[in-house]
């Protein structure tokens, strides 16, 4: 008894210490993915919590503060330790807003500088257009009458809202007139345009052409109106600070009091943030506002690289593996897939600039829009040939996937068909192509997993820093191939490395990751689904 | 096992003078790259009885069967001298399509192998692949087949179900209905036996027997109890030749080859 209990643990020990090592791998592994996720979802997601007001009061002879400020209101975002000649000292990292007082939007603070600090629950904080939120106390609203209305009034901040709520009614109708009423005029006119370069102008061009420029000139006027309408009202208040400004009520989107609010109400505001992120546009060079057009730049380049790389990839692997003579020739051609999956996605990029966009993208041009060059249509970057270069690059990856599952398929059940007088095409149409899907799909899969995360390639054919236009909209054709689009991962590069207020963007770069890891999250479990839905209806095996 | 034999034999004896529905003739040989298989083959297949192919593993039963309706093209560099003819007519025929030889010589494999699709599109699939779009014509085709497949009443609820959910014996009794819906004349069987269980292999043996009032069968199998309880004739393979083709009962009462009563009564193989 006593010796097997003495040798056993030794037995044990010996056996299990490189699954010990194994474990530890896979741990570290999933230790460092949380990690990561973990560290961008508290970084993104603290975005768009509304965050208490502080009121700092610094020390009376201190120059430490904003322009020399000792008393001004604050969001403090961090604390953290610096070294320095003295020893450590704990700073503050500041968000002040109004960059037009304080002149910068974030400012760093010794802790010792603070004399005191408290959280007014009257401060207001103000989204604006421009130059970040202002931190204020309102004063008064003066209507467009001239009347005023005194912060002190009972029905001041319910008329402040429904000033705004008609301010935002306004915004969005100036959007609509701007993005497609005057674009489709825009379109016609040009059109006319051309035809009469064309054809030579006649009479009835020419009548055409006045009427859609008095239309042109009604809907200038219809939005004149409109720009007007905003600036009707005003907005006095003061900043913590004590600098009293007066601004037009177009230039503040919406006013909340954070210290004011429980918990609940900051969860509504909370949640209101994060849907305007996703439905807005970008506002201030991308550091405010929402990440619409960058979305769907991404979901549409997505989409229509798996839509131009299934048919090539699977077509490709057919040939290879049902058709294809084995040899050399064909173990080549095997060989270089294999080696394309493996070059650097830049080379790609460089292949789509030069191949896409300025020989494909040029010959169109100049074979069916020479009326507008030199302004190019095709022959410039365009969410087309940014499909088409990823499409490039990741077809390898559904090629060799495809050859798997087909190579995968049981031979009896190709023999089962064949014998039942199926021609080979038949074969692979009725029985191999439909079973072999699921595989075909994990490489469809893989290649969007690879593709949504690219960066080098677009950037040289296609994706650009801002472009409000959607790769589709209510214009015909709708769907616009030869647009410039945005990109999350071009954005994540462009917002936190080439802004000049790289420090104001960086809460868009956290939120923007986060995103982009849902988007491809999304796209993926998608993807599996479909699989899984495959797998189901045609099971391949047998017994 | 004499009984099903001798009452086989009668019905055996009445058929001998009709024509033989496939001949192997000419000296009929097969290669695999260099490598000869088969070796101055001579046999007819008399139509509507049961052939059965015995002989050792790697004695060219299989190879041979797969002959008859050139499975065997889809293996790469075969050759073969001699002719197989069906009717009179040669398969190696250039006007005759593999594509309509293999719908009248229908095939049942070893290891059954329905598609994975409802047991209906299993049945109907040879119909499909042939044109038939009526679903009146595919509805009865798919009715009749599985009736003399002797699955129709175990499968008549779910035909719209997946075939891989029947158990290994249906999936095989499956595969011979869906050989069965091209009506074809001959049904080449490789061992569809093999990996069944007695009850299953019971099931499918009866069938083979209902089946060639109708069809002409060859089939392959390793057991010779079975050859000798299904098959109205046996042809005996050793290493790629033909010891012995005659009337199952003499074959395994009285065999003339040395060889061939070693391998009946079991002293090798």
């Amino acid at each position: 008894m006593s010796e097997e209990s003495t040798v056993r643990p030794g037995k044990r020990s010996r056996v299990e210490l490189p699954i010990w090592l194994l474990g530890t791998g896979l741990a570290v592994g999933i230790v460092m993915v949380f990690l990561l996720l973990a560290v961008i979802l508290a970084n993104g997601v603290a975005v768009f919590w509304p965050r208490d007001v502080t009121l700092l009061q610094l020390r009376e002879d201190s120059t430490a503060g904003p322009g020399g400020r000792t008393t001004f209101g604050a969001i403090i975002l961090d604390t953290r330790a610096v070294e320095n000649a003295a020893g450590s000292e704990n700073e503050l990292y500041l968000f002040l807003g109004s960059a037009d007082v304080m002149g910068d939007k974030f400012h760093y603070l010794p802790v010792e500088e603070v004399e005191s600090q408290s959280l007014p629950s009257t401060v207001y904080v103000a989204e604006r257009t421009s130059r970040g939120d202002a931190i204020m106390e309102p004063l008064a609203l003066i209507l467009p009458s001239g009347k005023e209305v005194s912060a002190e009034a009972p029905d001041f901040s319910s008329r402040l809202n429904e000033a705004l709520a008609r301010n935002e009614g306004m915004r969005r109708e100036i959007q609509h007139l701007e993005r497609n009423e005057i674009a489709s005029l825009n379109r016609q006119i040009e059109l006319l345009r051309r035809e009469g370069v064309s054809a030579g102008a006649s009479p009835e061009l020419q009548s055409q052409q006045h009427a859609l420029e008095n239309e042109h000139e009604q809907l200038a006027r219809e939005l004149q109106v409109l720009r007007h309408g905003l600036q009707a009202a005003h907005l006095r208040y003061r900043l913590l600070s004590g600098e009293e400004r007066e601004q037009t009520l177009g230039e503040i989107l919406r006013v909340y009091q954070p210290n004011a609010l429980n918990t609940f109400e900051k969860l509504a505001i909370f949640g209101a943030r994060f849907w305007r992120f996703l439905a807005e546009d970008p506002r201030e060079g991308n550091t405010e506002g929402g990440i619409f057009p960058v979305i769907v730049g991404t979901f549409v380049l997505t989409l229509l690289m798996s839509v131009l790389v299934m048919p090539l990839g699977v077509v490709a692997a057919v040939y290879l593996r049902e058709y294809a003579r084995p040899g050399p020739i064909v173990h080549a051609v095997r060989i270089a897939v294999s080696n394309l999956a493996g070059v650097p996605s830049i080379v790609y990029g460089v292949f789509g600039l030069g191949f896409f966009v300025y020989f494909l993208g040029g010959t169109i041009d100049s074979l069916f829009f020479a009326d507008k060059l030199p302004a190019p249509t095709f022959g410039t970057g365009g969410i087309l040939w940014a499909a088409l270069t990823l499409a490039l690059l990741t077809v390898p990856v559904v090629i060799v996937a495809t050859e798997e599952s087909l190579a995968a398929f049981p031979k009896g059940m190709r023999e089962a068909s064949l014998a039942c007088g199926a021609s080979h095409w038949q074969t692979l149409r009725r029985v191999v192509l439909p079973a072999s899907a699921p595989g075909m799909l994990t490489g469809l899969i893989l290649a969007v997993a690879r593709a949504a995360g690219e960066v080098a390639p677009l950037m040289l054919v296609g994706v650009v820093a801002f472009a409000p236009d959607l790769p589709f909209d209510g214009v015909v054709p709708w769907f616009h191939l030869d647009r410039k689009f945005m990109h999350m991962g071009y954005h994540i590069y462009s917002l936190g490395f080439l802004t000049p207020d790289s420090e104001a963007a960086m809460p868009m770069v956290y939120a923007t990751t986060l995103l982009l890891i849902l988007l491809v999250v999304v796209l993926n479990v998608g993807a599996i689904l479909m699989r899984d839905y495959m797998r189901r209806r045609y099971t391949a095996e047998t017994f | 096992m004499p009984t099903p034999v001798s009452v086989l034999a009668p019905q055996a004896s009445d058929k001998s003078e009709a024509r033989p529905i496939i001949e192997v003739k000419g000296d009929y040989s097969f290669w695999y790259g260099e490598n000869q298989v088969l070796f101055d083959l001579n046999m007819a297949i008399m139509p509507r009885q049961v052939t059965a192919l015995i002989g050792p593993s790697g004695c060219g039963k299989s190879t041979l069967i797969r002959c008859l309706n050139r499975m065997n093209d889809l293996v790469q560099e075969t050759h073969h001298s001699g002719d197989i003819l069906l009717h009179g007519k040669s398969i190696y025929d250039p006007a005759q399509e593999v594509i309509s030889l293999r719908r009248r010589i229908g095939m049942v494999f070893q290891k059954s192998n329905p598609f994975p699709k409802s047991v209906y599109e299993n049945v109907a699939y040879g119909l499909r692949v042939s044109g038939e779009k009526r679903k009146g014509v595919l509805d009865e085709a798919v009715e009749s087949s599985l009736r003399r497949a002797a699955l129709w009443d175990e499968v008549r609820d779910r035909l719209h179900t997946s075939a891989l959910s029947l158990s290994g014996g249906q999936q095989q009794r499956l595969c011979i209905a869906r050989a069965i819906a091209n009506e074809p004349e001959v049904i080449l069987m490789d061992e569809p036996c093999s990996a069944l269980d007695p009850v299953a292999t019971g099931k499918i043996e009866e069938l083979i027997h209902y089946l060639k009032r109708d069809y002409t069968i060859v089939v392959v199998t390793h057991n010779m109890q079975q050859a000798a309880r299904v098959s109205d004739r046996t042809a005996f393979l050793y290493l790629g030749r033909l010891v012995e083709y005659r009337e199952t009962e003499q074959i395994f009462m009285n065999p003339e080859d040395p060889k061939t009563e070693a391998y009946v009564s079991g002293r090798f193989g």
